[in-house]
């Protein structure tokens, strides 16, 4: 009788095992307000048999968990289209996309050519978009009204009320302020190493006049909206985030251009469930749910007409930050070479434990 | 025979899940990550086996001094851990009386029922420039401008200490519990006074509970990494945190491994130099509290 007992429940545990087994899983690796609630429900209600696992990373953390397993535990990824080739080159954690399988027709072109031919190897295609959007300065307007520059965030006038993140970022935006082109000098890691130096010497310089590098958007935020910095080097999303709270915030993009990112969509080599990573994929980057998206991340998607499908209070946003004229001045990121975060991190590290400033 | 025969299976498998821990979670990741932090990358997919990472590591002041400013950050820890704890301990199993002792206890507990993240967010909210503090000292017109207590090494010692302080409490109080209050007594009967009864009796006799607890607690800071990073300021490097961008940022697994072992063998020398110091040993101390 217990025998019996056993079995039934064994065969019950085993049915039960079984039946998310049939139902398919899309495990997606993605950016915080990368899958919104709504979007995950929508989804999963247009495609019952599909259940959505959504796990939020950034950059680094999403290449770090795909290295750590060759491209298994996830189906669906969203690495920013700079971070792709060489990475791939390296550790080899993507697949290839079948493009036939995605409706790239509403796509905005200049964006999906550029993130093609930024992911293109042997011939193969390995993203497409999703989000763009840039990094640059904020500035209060009524403390800050001459922040034009990244430079200005070294401006004396400011002592104490600066503040920007120890990333590639700001090495980058210091180095096209002044008068440099890094992406340039990929090509000649020497001339890159030479940039970096300088902006290494400048950077430390300017650690007196922070007040502290933040870390993630929210203790940005907390700083900016108390008044305890008047400027800073900022994404996008977060500065129409605060315009929507005080309107004297603003995105202000540098007059050496902003730097443009796009987030991309790439399959993991191990992923198990392809054709609802395709499904997510057109999807998403339908109108009405490019709206949800957009709600949600703050940025704009890569398709056409894509400002007009902003919430209002963010489209209000990117009109007070954004001229035409800046549209076009936009620098997008350059596919970073192997060997080139190696050389970024040392200079970020230099910076970080230089205390000849304090 | 039988018996010896049950004996030695109620053994092996008391012992099972506690050998299954150390093997599977201890000791083959950190094969893993010194198999890891032996690899040289010369090209992309291909490595060479040699001690480049640990070069690297003597090569570079910035690393060295990290892990060094690191160390003796933590020792500062320990020390100010000790010195608060060591009152806090001695009155929980001394003087209070054995109600009011459960209760003492409990306070000392509660903080750890948050997680690091919110108790390091309680600090930034109380000592930001817009915070608590810094509002009701100019409330009070005891300052004129907003005072910044965040982002600097002391914020970051104070608020490891608050984090740690309870491992060393621990200890202390079940070393100076098991000591009989006769000794004391006896100490004062015999013409000591205050300084001399805690110097010659109460010290040596808690001495096992002071490094258990000391080793616990410089452990503790020297591999903790949320309250560094954000307390910290612009220059306040923590080795963790080097290791932490070894590893994600600038994916180099390999010189993250080889840093990662760096730190173990620089804590547990210095833990080895401690028990010299102090004439103490592991088995007196931390097997024994």
């Amino acid at each position: 009788m217990i025998m019996k007992l056993a079995i039934a429940g064994l065969l019950a545990t085993t049915v039960m095992a079984a039946v998310p087994a049939q139902a398919e899983t899309l495990r997606l690796l993605t950016w915080g307000s990368y899958a919104p609630e709504e979007l995950v429900k929508k989804f999963e209600a247009k495609y019952p048999d599909i259940t959505v696992e959504v796990t939020f990373s950034n950059n680094e953390e999403m290449i770090a968990k795909l290295r750590a397993t060759g491209g298994a535990g996830f189906d669906l990824a969203q690495p920013s289209h700079d971070r792709i080739f060489a990475v791939q080159q390296e550790y080899n954690i993507y697949k290839p996309l079948d493009l036939s399988k995605i409706d790239t027709s509403g796509m905005e072109a200049k964006l999906l050519d550029g993130v093609k031919a930024n992911t293109t190897i042997d011939g193969e295609v390995y993203a497409v978009p999703h989000q763009w959007g840039t990094s640059g300065l904020m500035a209060n307007k009524t403390m800050a009204p001459d922040v034009k520059a990244w430079g200005d965030l070294c401006d004396p006038q400011y002592k104490g009320k600066t503040s920007m993140r120890l990333r590639r970022t700001i090495l980058l935006g210091m180095a096209f302020d002044m008068g440099e082109d890094p992406f340039a000098a990929y090509a000649d890691l020497g001339k890159y190493q030479e940039i970096l130096d300088k902006v290494a010497d400048k950077l430390i310089a300017c650690k007196d006049n922070l007040k502290a590098y933040w870390k993630g958007g929210d203790d940005l935020s907390a700083m900016m909206m108390s008044g305890e910095i008047v400027a800073s080097e900022t994404w996008d999303s977060t500065a129409y985030k605060l315009y929507a709270e005080n309107k004297d915030i603003v995105f202000v993009p540098p007059k050496t251009g902003a730097l443009a990112w796009i987030d991309t969509f790439a399959i993991p080599r191990k992923g198990e469930a392809d054709d609802a990573a395709y499904k997510w994929i057109n999807f998403v980057l339908e109108p009405e749910n490019v709206k949800i998206m957009s709600a949600s991340t703050g940025s704009m998607a890569a398709v056409k007409g894509a400002k007009d499908l902003l919430p209002d209070d963010k489209k209000a946003a990117v009109n007070a930050a954004f001229t035409d004229e800046d549209i076009s001045n936009l620098q997008f990121f350059a596919n970073i070479p192997a060997g080139v975060e190696d050389m970024e991190g040392k200079t970020l590290e230099k910076i970080k434990a230089a205390t000849g400033s304090e | 025979m039988m018996q010896k025969d049950i004996k030695r299976l109620s053994l092996i498998l008391l012992f099972a899940p506690f050998a299954l821990w150390i093997v599977l979670l201890i000791v083959l990741p950190h094969l893993g990550m010194f198999y890891i932090s032996l690899r040289e990358k010369v090209a992309p997919r291909t490595y060479e086996f040699g001690l480049e990472n640990y070069i690297n590591f003597f090569a570079e002041p910035i690393y060295w001094n990290t892990l060094i400013r690191t160390g003796s950050m933590s020792l500062l820890v320990t020390v100010l851990a000790l010195l608060l704890g060591f009152p806090i301990a001695y009155y929980i199993a001394k003087i209070a009386g054995h109600r009011s002792r459960g209760a003492l206890f409990l306070m000392c507990l509660i903080p750890l029922w948050v997680s690091d993240l919110i108790r390091a967010f309680g600090w930034i909210l109380l000592l930001r420039e817009t915070g608590i503090i810094s509002s009701s000292l100019q409330w009070a017109g005891l300052v004129n401008t907003p005072v910044e207590f965040l982002y600097n090494d002391a914020t970051v010692i104070m608020g490891l200490v608050y984090t740690v302080i309870l491992f060393m409490i621990v200890p202390l109080v079940s070393t100076l519990d098991g000591m009989d209050d006769s000794m004391i007594e006896a100490g004062y009967n015999l013409g000591g006074n205050g300084p001399t009864v805690l110097r010659r009796i109460i010290i040596p006799y808690a001495m096992p509970g002071i490094v258990s607890g000391c080793i616990v607690v410089f452990m503790l800071t020297a591999g903790s990494y949320l309250t560094p990073i954000l307390l910290g300021g612009k220059n306040s490097s923590w080795f963790t945190e080097q290791i932490y961008d070894q590893f994600i940022t600038r994916y180099n697994w390999e010189s993250g491994a080889a840093f990662g072992f760096l730190l173990l063998a620089f804590t547990s020398l210095v833990v080895w130099g401690g028990l010299k110091l102090s004439g103490q040993t592991l088995n007196s101390t931390v097997a024994r509290s």
